[in-house]
C-alpha cells in the first residue's frame, strides 16, 4: 500500500465518518485545532485503522501525531 | 410554594412521530403494535411489540453529540426539541438560564452487549469506540440531553422501573415547588429492541396474541393475556408558573400533585394497599378530592393480574365516583421507561381537546373492573383535571394529577 492510498482511505474516513469538510483537509492541517478533532475521537480514529489497515495502535503513538501528515506517515511506517 | 406548570409537550412514540400525530392516533383509537420476526428467531415466546422508526439524526446533530446516544436517546432527542419548541424555549434561552433535566430511563441494552461482543471476540478494549459509555450507562439520555443543549440545571436520570418518568415529572415538581429551580426538562426515553426484552419475556408476561397484533393489548377485558412491550421517547417541560408568566409562555397545564410509594412485597406481584397510598398521598398533595377529577389515565398494561390490581385500588380511593378511566397502553403497549411521561402526553392531548381516548379492545370488561367507568369508545369531555398512575417492579408506584391552568 503506498502512500497515496493511506490518504485517500484517511481522507475518506475524515469526510465519512467524521464529516470534516473536504475543503479543509491537507496534509499540514492539525488534527485538533484545523480539523476539530478531540481527544475521544482519537479512540475512534484508532478503531478505524486497526479495521482499515489492520495493525493494532498504541495510545502513546497517538500523542505523537499532530498533523495530517504525521498520521499518514504512522500508518505508513506500520501498514507494510 | 412555588405554582408549578407545564408548558411544553413533545413525543415520538409508537403511535405518532410527534403531538398532531399522536392526537389523531389517539383520538382514533390506533394500535401501534406489531410482529417482529427477530424476536422468534431470538426464541421468544412472543414476537408482539410496539413498532417504530428509529430516528436518523445524522446532519442533525454534530458525530460527536450523535454517537453517545441509544436508541432511546434519539427517541428522547426528538421529543424533547418538539417540547422545547412547544414551550418556545431557544437554545439562546438555554444558554442563558439555568434549566435542568430529569429523565426516566431503566436500561441501554445494545450498547452493553456491543461492546462486550467485541471484548468477547478480539479480546481487545480499544475496538469498542467513544461512543458506548455514553451510551451504556442508565444516565445515557440526561448525560447526552445536557451537553447537546447545554443546560447548567439539575441534571440525572430517574430510574424507577415503569415508573421511572411519572417519578422524574414528580421530583420535578417538588424542586420547582420548593424554589430550587425554574425549568426542568422531563421525560422519559424507552428502547424498543428485541435484544432488551428478552429477559422480560422469559417471565411468560408478555401477550402471545399474534394472529391480530392490533388487539394483544386489552387492559381490563376479561381476555386479557399479557403486556406488549413497546417505546419511544416523551418530553414535558415542567416551569415555575413565575416563570411561565415571565417568559410570556403558554401554560398548558398545572400539576397538582405528586404521590408515591413502594409496595414492601413481591418484586414483581404488585398489590392494592402500595397503589392506593399513593393515589391517596397525590389528592392530599393536590388538596383535591375524587370527586375533582375527571379523568384517569390507568396504567393498566394488560397483564392478568397487574390490572385488577389497580382496578381494586382505583374502587377503594374512587368509590361510586364513576371517574371516566382508560389505558391508552391499549394503544401504545406498554412504553416503560417513557410510561409516565407518555401517558402525561396523552393525558394533557385530550385536556386540551376535549375528549377522552379509548381504552380499546375492551370487548368483555374484566369481573373485577365492573364498577369503573372504563371508556370503551373515544368521548367527547371537558377534562379541567386528570390524574395519571405508573406502577413498577420492585413495588413502585408513582400518581400525578394535573389540571387545567
Amino acid at each position: 500500500m503506498n502512500i497515496t492510498d493511506i490518504e485517500n482511505i484517511v481522507n475518506e474516513f475524515l469526510i465519512d465518518e467524521f464529516e470534516i469538510e473536504k475543503s479543509i483537509i491537507f496534509g499540514e492541517a492539525q488534527l485538533k485545532n484545523d480539523l476539530g478533532i478531540e481527544s475521544l475521537d482519537f479512540v475512534d480514529i484508532a478503531v478505524i485503522i486497526e479495521k482499515e489497515f489492520d495493525f493494532k495502535v498504541k495510545h502513546k503513538d497517538m500523542s505523537n501525531i499532530r498533523t495530517l501528515n504525521d498520521l499518514y506517515s504512522y500508518i505508513e511506517e506500520h501498514v507494510n | 410554594m412555588n405554582r408549578v406548570v407545564i408548558t411544553g409537550l413533545g413525543i415520538y412514540s409508537t403511535i405518532g412521530k410527534n403531538l398532531e400525530e399522536v392526537k389523531k392516533s389517539i383520538y382514533n383509537g390506533k394500535s401501534g403494535i406489531g410482529i417482529d420476526l427477530r424476536r422468534k428467531e431470538f426464541g421468544f415466546r412472543s414476537s408482539l411489540t410496539g413498532i417504530i422508526e428509529e430516528p436518523n439524526l445524522k446532519g442533525v446533530l454534530p458525530r460527536r453529540m450523535r454517537i453517545g446516544l441509544a436508541e432511546q436517546g434519539k427517541y428522547a432527542y426528538v421529543a424533547t426539541m418538539e417540547a422545547l419548541d412547544n414551550a418556545k424555549i431557544s437554545t439562546d434561552f438555554l444558554e442563558e438560564n439555568e434549566v435542568g433535566i430529569l429523565y426516566g430511563n431503566d436500561s441501554s441494552s445494545i450498547p452493553v452487549i456491543d461492546a462486550i461482543d467485541i471484548v468477547r471476540q478480539k479480546k481487545d478494549t480499544s475496538l469498542i469506540g467513544s461512543g458506548s459509555i455514553f451510551q451504556s450507562m442508565n444516565s445515557t439520555i440526561t448525560m447526552n440531553l445536557s451537553v447537546i443543549l447545554k443546560l447548567r440545571g439539575i441534571n440525572f436520570t430517574i430510574s424507577g422501573a415503569c415508573a421511572s418518568s411519572s417519578h422524574a415529572i414528580g421530583i420535578a415538581f417538588l424542586l420547582i415547588k420548593q424554589g430550587l429551580q425554574d425549568i426542568i426538562i422531563c421525560g422519559g426515553g424507552q428502547e424498543i429492541n428485541a435484544e432488551s426484552m428478552g429477559s422480560f419475556d422469559c417471565l411468560g408476561a408478555f401477550s402471545i396474541r399474534e394472529d391480530d397484533p392490533a388487539k394483544a393489548s386489552r387492559p381490563f377485558d376479561k381476555n386479557r393475556d399479557g403486556l406488549v412491550p413497546s417505546g419511544g421517547g416523551a418530553t414535558v417541560i415542567v416551569e415555575s408558573l413565575e416563570s411561565a408568566i415571565k417568559r410570556g409562555a403558554n401554560i398548558l397545564g398545572e400539576i397538582k400533585g405528586y404521590g408515591f410509594s413502594s409496595n414492601g412485597e413481591h418484586i414483581s406481584v404488585p398489590n392494592v394497599e402500595g397503589p392506593v397510598r399513593s393515589l391517596e398521598r397525590c389528592l392530599k398533595d393536590a388538596n383535591l378530592s375524587p370527586k375533582n377529577i375527571d379523568y384517569i389515565n390507568a396504567h393498566a398494561t394488560s397483564t392478568p393480574v397487574g390490572d385488577i390490581s389497580e382496578a381494586k385500588a382505583l374502587e377503594i380511593v374512587f368509590g361510586q365516583q364513576k371517574i371516566p378511566i382508560s389505558s391508552t397502553k391499549s394503544m401504545t403497549g406498554h412504553e416503560m421507561w417513557m410510561g409516565g411521561a407518555s401517558e402525561v402526553v396523552y393525558s394533557m392531548l385530550m385536556m386540551q381537546n376535549d375528549f377522552i381516548a379509548p381504552n380499546i379492545n375492551l370487548e368483555n370488561i374484566d369481573e373485577s373492573a365492573k364498577n369503573l367507568n372504563l371508556i370503551r369508545e373515544t368521548k367527547h369531555a371537558k377534562i379541567d383535571t386528570f390524574l395519571s398512575n405508573s406502577f413498577g417492579f420492585g413495588g413502585t408506584n408513582s400518581t400525578l394529577i394535573i389540571s387545567k391552568y
